[in-house]
């Protein structure tokens, strides 16, 4: 799992029937600090998360799980809003 | 499985309810000379780790599930699996 920010969403009008009634959202991976790392990507969402919302994700075949009950196909699923960015706690890197 | 060290944690209300008594750890990838490596990531706590820890993550999902939860099929990729003690390369 990562944490991300979401910075938009995604409309499709065909795609494939179990992703219908889906939000298809475009979120940033971010790092420990908050600061944005790699390319945007796309993920569906299972929390009810909105646009500038810090979330975390999930990636694999495991992304698919919270949507128990239909096949969707998704490696990259939004499951879980953090409360705020206060609520991210780091103590920073350690030096060997 | 990777090494990893402990940051911090995340609190979130509103999230998947399979996470519901988990700890949400930031933890960072590290070599074994104790370096960092890579993009901070999340893990679920399965062994009471705490911040400075140096642990090991397993990523893999059936794993992560079962060490987390006590049973597979949740939306868990990551799961901290154990606190390292020390580390021996011979080179």
């Amino acid at each position: 799992m990562q944490l991300a920010r979401v910075v938009g969403n995604v409309v499709a009008t065909i795609k494939n029937s179990t992703l219908t009634g889906r939000k298809l959202m475009v979120i940033q991976v971010l790092n420990g600090d908050l600061q944005p790392v790699g390319k945007p990507l796309v993920a569906i969402d299972s929390v009810g998360a909105g646009t500038g919302e810090l979330v975390f994700w999930c990636r694999g075949k495991e992304a698919s799980f919270p949507f128990e009950g239909s096949e969707v196909p998704t490696d990259c699923t939004i499951i879980g809003i953090v409360d705020s960015p206060q609520h991210v706690k780091n103590i920073g890197v350690l030096q060997p | 499985m990777i090494l990893a060290r402990v940051l911090g944690n995340v609190v979130a209300s509103q999230k998947n309810k399979r996470y519901d008594a988990a700890r949400i750890m930031l933890v960072q990838p590290v070599n074994p000379d104790g370096s960092p490596r890579g993009v901070q990531m999340l893990a679920l706590d399965s062994v009471d780790s705490g911040e400075g820890d140096l642990v090991i993550v397993v990523q893999e999902g059936w794993s992560a599930s079962t060490a987390a939860t006590g049973e597979p099929g949740a939306a868990i990729d990551s799961a901290i699996i154990g606190v390292v003690d020390y580390v021996e390369v011979f080179q």
